[in-house]
């Protein structure tokens, strides 16, 4: 039997440099005569900036140099926006400040000193006379006729708006028998907050005109592009580097002014420049996650199958768009439906600009969004009709397949959402749990059970529907010494694909997953690439390596046709050989490779040498599923929430590393349940931010959670050849509305069918002493 | 001000500014960059070290405050090119992603060993609460301190 890789637990390649202190991160590395970065950043949300007096900071010891907008002006491109929407408006967006300052933190001045602690020092001593303007904060505020506007060039505060409609409308009108539910959600804003902030160091060698950038990116090539546009560099000329990244979650998939001035400030004083964001810096002006109003209506059947949704959706962007902001709000329009098969739709999003930071990508980007609202939805059609949440769920699912074509135009590869819902009430023991919670309210206890049969789309993507393409490279080179290279485009931080990738090839080539060696992140190393984010890295990335390993053998197969007198086809790749398959024929892999590169006989039409790139691009996006159940306790005298237990049943297809999948979904549930109970980042009225540290703002600790419940099904896609769908974001996306859902179904007695997040116990408390206040019912 | 201080067993005599950050001295001085800065503010853990055998967040520790101790970090623990138990199970129970507050939330847990040999997974959940991690959910975390405890205790180290 050959040996074994792919669906095995194995342990990650990565961690013994992580586990004994000797893994680099950015802030890690030092160079020769590096200088250091800081910036002065503004105190107010809105406001004109009448002066900016410098003086005390450059006649600081060890300051080099400060730099303003204005000096930038020219020299510097803005921070670029590659979503393309119709009629979207893209404010420009400077890597500092000119003129007029739009969200607090945004950066105004930067400072460049021999020490780190010389640049911050400097950069306090920067004096900016301000003159305060209004601030735009509540989104549906700013949309109103004559409201302070975020740009003032711009007419009104509307970034764009998109409609999505499917149906016949007139139909569900005109049908009486449906009962109309209307119900308003907020999503609140969230901080990523990975724990390594945001850094960069910027080399820029004047001798040979070349640009070096480390930086704690999800996307090295794309970011490379980018800085040469904005450094009005030749590309050639560049390169990005990535080391060690202390987690990304989306934050990281961005380019950032600060990035575009470190390699100015590299430029201009031809020496390296290191900039490394503080934790407060990273609460204030890393992008935010959320933040949407929606609106919804729904259209149900007295059976519980709903006939029409509608909903209007309010996304707040910021003050400025980061590289896609205005994309996030139209992944939640196209998500919408979730596991339903709901022939009429209609969903008009509007992007909203306010004095805040941009939103952007966090883990889920859009779709949890999504998923909250069509989730939140079908429990709302269980309280209105008083039926059982997984009763309407069942009477919505499509029927189970391939290629199941939804009113919101997108093709869901698979679908089999009965199978882990049947597997999780089992797993939960559901009925039981029923029948707990009915004998503890006759006791005047709260107890919750709450369902979410979740489908999120991954494996991004199809390059017809990416800004800048969808596709991803692998590069697999057989080493003269027998040992194997493999080169990827995708950027893992975190997500364990030096392993993955290693399975996949080893089990390919038949070598042992320790003579596989997994490089990516160095735009010089890895020929081309998009990055690691929208649960791609091993769906997209992985295929493309897949496929190399294939032209790999494809090549090698013919040399040891030659060899042993054997048709090509003939021959598998096991244990380090190359044989029949009934093995009565076979050659060592490593005489292959000599043959390869000696290249003494080469089979007609040949070349010599070992290494094949493949570019894969795929022809849909994969679709995974599953459902989560949460069961939650609730204080009936502080109003607190004990989430008792959690299960989750995860489709994404064929699992290479159940250890792994694993670890993403436990992570991805801390992220999702989070936002549902504690996580929410606030602004004042006047666009202060109430939470900027970790004292305010809520990260979920080892204590918040109970044991998780994992369990999966396994439905293979057909869109790659590794049948796999991506399961980064499958557990934040399922959890936020499974713990929302317990915990109204807790609060059913009381009559309360909706409370916002997050779900405090002050909110809670409210609820139970008859004073709803905002956000309840 | 001269200090001195012995870190994973070597003596070291350093003249450092007196706001100096013992994170910085460790990291910036003596290049030891297993240890991290996650918030500046003592709340995430990542830049927890061992000062004279207690878990201290280093990042809101002067260096001349450690005039004297004895320090380990990250890069101290495994020895004569062995893992650490914890270590072992860090790897073992993939309680790792990123890795970034990796070293911070071992030696929290080298505390809570040291102080409660067979803790429940309460008392490990409890135990970790000054240190976060965004990536894992905790739960691979709490097996791996489990896991470093059974080798303990079954004269694994």
């Amino acid at each position: 039997m050959a040996t074994k890789y792919l669906g095995e637990r194995i342990k990650r390649k990565e961690d013994p440099r992580l586990i004994q202190g000797r893994g680099h991160y950015v802030d890690d590395l030092k160079l020769g005569g590096m200088a250091h970065l800081a910036f002065a950043r503004s105190p107010h949300a809105h406001a004109r900036i009448k002066s900016i007096d410098a003086g005390a900071a450059v006649a600081t010891p060890g300051v080099l140099a400060v730099y303003t907008g204005e000096e930038l002006k020219g020299q510097v491109g803005f921070v670029p926006c590659a979503a393309g929407l119709e009629g979207l408006k893209i404010p420009d967006h400077p890597c500092l400040a000119t003129g007029t300052v739009h969200y607090l933190g945004e950066p105004v001045a930067a400072v460049v000193a021999t020490s780190r602690y010389g640049a911050r020092d400097a950069a306090e001593k920067i004096e900016v006379d301000y003159e305060p303007l209004p601030a735009v904060l509540d989104m549906e505020k700013a949309l109103v006729k004559g409201s302070p506007r975020v740009h003032e060039h711009l007419t009104d505060n509307t970034a764009f708006v998109a409609k999505l409609e499917a149906g016949d409308w007139n139909a569900v009108r005109q049908d009486a028998s449906l009962k109309v539910i209307k119900q308003r959600l907020i999503n609140q804003r969230l901080a990523p907050a990975s724990m390594e902030t945001r850094g960069v160091v910027a080399s820029y060698s004047p001798g040979e005109d070349t640009l070096t950038v480390w930086s704690s990116t999800q996307i090295p090539h794309i970011l490379k592009t980018q800085l040469a546009i904005m450094s009005k560099l030749d590309e050639a000329r560049c390169r990005v580097i990535t080391p060690e990244v202390g987690g990304g979650f989306g934050s990281k998939l961005n380019v950032y002014g600060e990035e575009g001035v470190a390699c100015f400030a590299s430029r201009k004083l031809g020496r390296p420049v290191k900039w490394i964001e503080g934790r407060r810096e990273n609460m204030l002006a890393t992008i935010h996650g959320r933040d949407q109003i929606n609106d919804l209506e729904i259209y149900a059947k007295p059976d519980g199958k709903v006939a029409g949704f509608r909903c209007r959706i309010l996304a707040s962007m910021g003050a400025y768009h980061q590289l896609l902001t205005p994309a996030i709000p139209t992944l939640t329009a196209l998500m919408i439906l979730g596991a339903y098969d709901i022939k009429n739709v209609f969903v008009e999003t509007v992007g909203v600009f306010t004095n805040e930071m941009s939103t952007d990508a966090y883990r889920g980007a859009g779709r949890p969004e999504a998923t909250y609202i069509i989730e939140r939805a079908m429990d709302l059609v269980a309280f209105e009709l008083k039926m059982d949440p997984v009763e309407v769920r069942r009477k919505n699912f499509p029927s189970s397949g391939k290629d199941i074509s939804m009113a919101t135009g997108v093709v869901y590869d698979t679908a089999n959402y009965e199978k882990p819902l049947k597997k999780a009430l089992r797993l939960a023991g559901y009925n039981r749990l029923r029948k707990e919670q009915e004998r503890l309210r006759k006791k005047g206890k709260y107890l919750g059970i709450g369902v979410s049969t979740y489908v999120e789309i991954c494996a991004m993507g199809p390059s017809s529907r990416m800004p800048g393409g969808g596709w991803e490279s692998g590069t697999v080179r057989v080493e003269p010494t027998g040992k194997v290279t493999v080169l990827s485009g995708t950027s893992p931080h975190g997500q364990g694909e030096e392993t993955t990738f290693a399975q996949i090839v080893a089990e390919q080539l038949g070598v042992s997953f320790d003579d596989v060696t997994v490089y990516h992140g160095d735009t010089s190393v890895v020929p081309m690439g998009i990055g690691t984010f929208g649960s791609r890295t091993t769906a997209v990335g992985g295929s493309a390596i897949y496929y190399a390993s294939e032209r790999i053998k494809k090549k090698m197969a013919k040399f040891a046709a030659a060899r042993l007198g054997v048709k090509p086809g003939e021959l598998l790749f096991r244990d380090g050989k190359i044989e029949t398959s009934d093995g009565a024929k076979s050659v060592p892999f490593g005489s292959i490779v000599v043959d390869a590169y000696s290249a003494k006989t080469l089979p007609a039409g040949v070349e010599p040498g070992l290494f094949e790139q493949f570019v894969f691009e795929p022809p849909n996006y994969t679709y995974p599923f599953g459902a989560h159940i949460a069961v939650v306790e609730i204080d009936e005298e502080t109003g607190e929430v004990r989430l008792r237990d959690y299960f989750a049943v995860d489709d994404c297809g064929r699992i290479l590393n159940p250890l792994l999948v694993d670890g993403q979904i436990h992570g991805g549930l801390a992220q999702g349940i989070g936002q549902a109970l504690w996580e929410e980042h606030v602004y004042d009225e006047s666009g202060q931010l109430l939470t900027g540290t970790f004292m305010d703002y809520a990260l979920p600790k080892a204590g918040c959670f109970p044991w998780f419940h994992t369990a999966n099904t396994e439905t293979r896609t057909p869109v790659n050849p590794l049948g796999v769908k991506g399961v980064g974001e499958a557990g934040t996306i399922g959890s936020t509305p499974a713990v929302v859902n317990a915990v109204v179904d807790a609060l059913r007695p009381l009559g309360v069918r909706h409370v916002d997040m997050p779900l405090k116990p002050e909110k809670i408390w409210k609820l139970m002493k008859g004073n709803a206040g905002d956000g309840g019912r | 001000m001269r200090i001195q201080v012995k870190v994973n067993g070597t003596a070291f005599e350093s003249d450092v500014e007196p706001r100096l950050l013992l994170v910085h001295y460790l990291r910036d001085v003596l290049d030891l960059t297993g240890t991290h800065i996650g918030c500046e503010t003592s709340l995430c853990g990542a830049c927890t070290v061992l000062v004279n055998g207690h878990a201290v967040k280093s990042c809101t520790l002067l260096a001349v405050q450690a005039n004297g101790a004895e320090i380990t970090t990250i890069e101290g623990l495994a020895s004569d090119g062995k893992l650490h138990p914890l270590q072992q199970g860090f790897w073992e129970e993939h309680g790792l992603q990123c890795g970034f507050c990796t070293p911070g939330m071992i030696l929290a847990a080298h505390q809570l060993l040291s102080r409660n040999p067979h803790p429940t997974e309460a008392e490990i959940r409890k135990g970790l609460e000054g240190n976060l991690c965004r990536c894992t959910g905790y739960q691979h975390i709490v097996k791996a301190v489990q896991y470093a405890a059974e080798k303990a205790a079954t004269g694994g180290q």
